[in-house]
């Protein structure tokens, strides 16, 4: 096979890849950076007289704790199987 | 004893983000590596099938109108049909790509229902602005899943779908019981308050 062609299909690989592996971390990161912008929303800070919703659903913590399950239940999976997928079809 | 209208909305904001985070990583790694776990297969269409069924207690415990028992009704249908059909397709059960209709069905009728149950104008209030706005990103997403059900291994069509997916769970992020949008509150909308 041409290396032109197969260096380009590893190059496109190694991008995919890398955007996998960031989609968990940025939704962790923006859950993190709402909790800064409006510490408010995070009640565990000041859980004084607030009622059991308000402690119990605070958004920006379940961002973070979404982009942590989807980075550890499904992205590291999923590249793993991308890499023994690349090396079968190498 | 409910939660506040704005906390069920968060709640489904995080299930509907988490399988538009499946369906890009689905998109980038391709549905041949998707599939190569079995649980993974069937992880997106289950939560959409699971989020469905969640929205049948939001109809029957959240009573303020007809309509938006009618509504939610609706879409629990019309999401739980279009997720037991992908459950089907990957599976291997169901054959026809007709199947796959289910998704843009299942946009127009939420978008429509969403549409028509804020009887408030786009500036009441955020939640209506939201309600107006969701609304229309579901009809005009909906040629997403279309195009899927056109081309069903266009990586490029299934970003598309996952970033209407990604769009719908940032504005229901966004809601808030009585807040102002672009600096319009209606009086008749209440007390603003966190």
């Amino acid at each position: 096979m041409n290396t032109t062609f197969v260096s380009e299909a590893v190059r496109q690989h190694d991008l995919r890849a890398h955007a996998i592996s960031l989609l968990g971390p940025l939704v962790a990161a923006a859950g993190l950076v709402w909790a800064i912008l409006q510490p408010s929303r995070i009640t565990l800070l000041h859980p004084r007289g607030q009622g059991f919703y308000w402690l119990a659903i605070e958004p920006p913590l379940y961002l973070v704790a979404a982009g942590i399950v989807f980075t550890v239940v499904v992205a590291r999976p999923l590249l793993a199987d991308l890499e023994s997928h690349r090396a079968t079809t190498r | 004893m409910q939660p506040p209208a704005e906390m069920v909305h968060w709640l489904f904001a995080v299930g509907i983000l988490f399988v538009g985070l499946c369906l890009f990583a689905e998109a980038l790694a391709g549905r041949e590596v998707w599939h190569m776990r079995r649980w993974r297969k069937y992880l997106w269409p289950s939560l959409t099938l699971v989020l469905g069924l969640f929205l049948w207690p939001v109809m029957a415990f959240f009573t303020n109108s007809a309509i938006h028992m009618y509504a939610h009704g609706s879409w629990a249908d019309a999401l739980m049909l279009a997720g037991a059909a992908e459950l089907g397709l990957v599976h291997g059960r169901l054959k026809s790509p007709l199947w796959r209709l289910t998704w843009p069905l299942a946009f127009v009728i939420t978008g429509t229902a969403f549409i028509v149950h804020e009887q408030n104008p786009w500036l009441f209030a955020r939640s209506a602005f939201l309600h107006h706005l969701i609304g229309w990103t579901f009809i005009v997403g909906a040629l997403a899943p279309l195009a899927i059900a056109i081309r069903p291994r266009s990586a490029a069509f299934q970003a598309m779908f996952a970033a209407v997916i990604v769009a719908v769970s940032i504005q229901l992020f966004a809601d808030r019981d009585v807040a102002p949008i672009f600096g319009h509150l209606s009086p008749l909308a209440g007390q603003q308050h966190r």
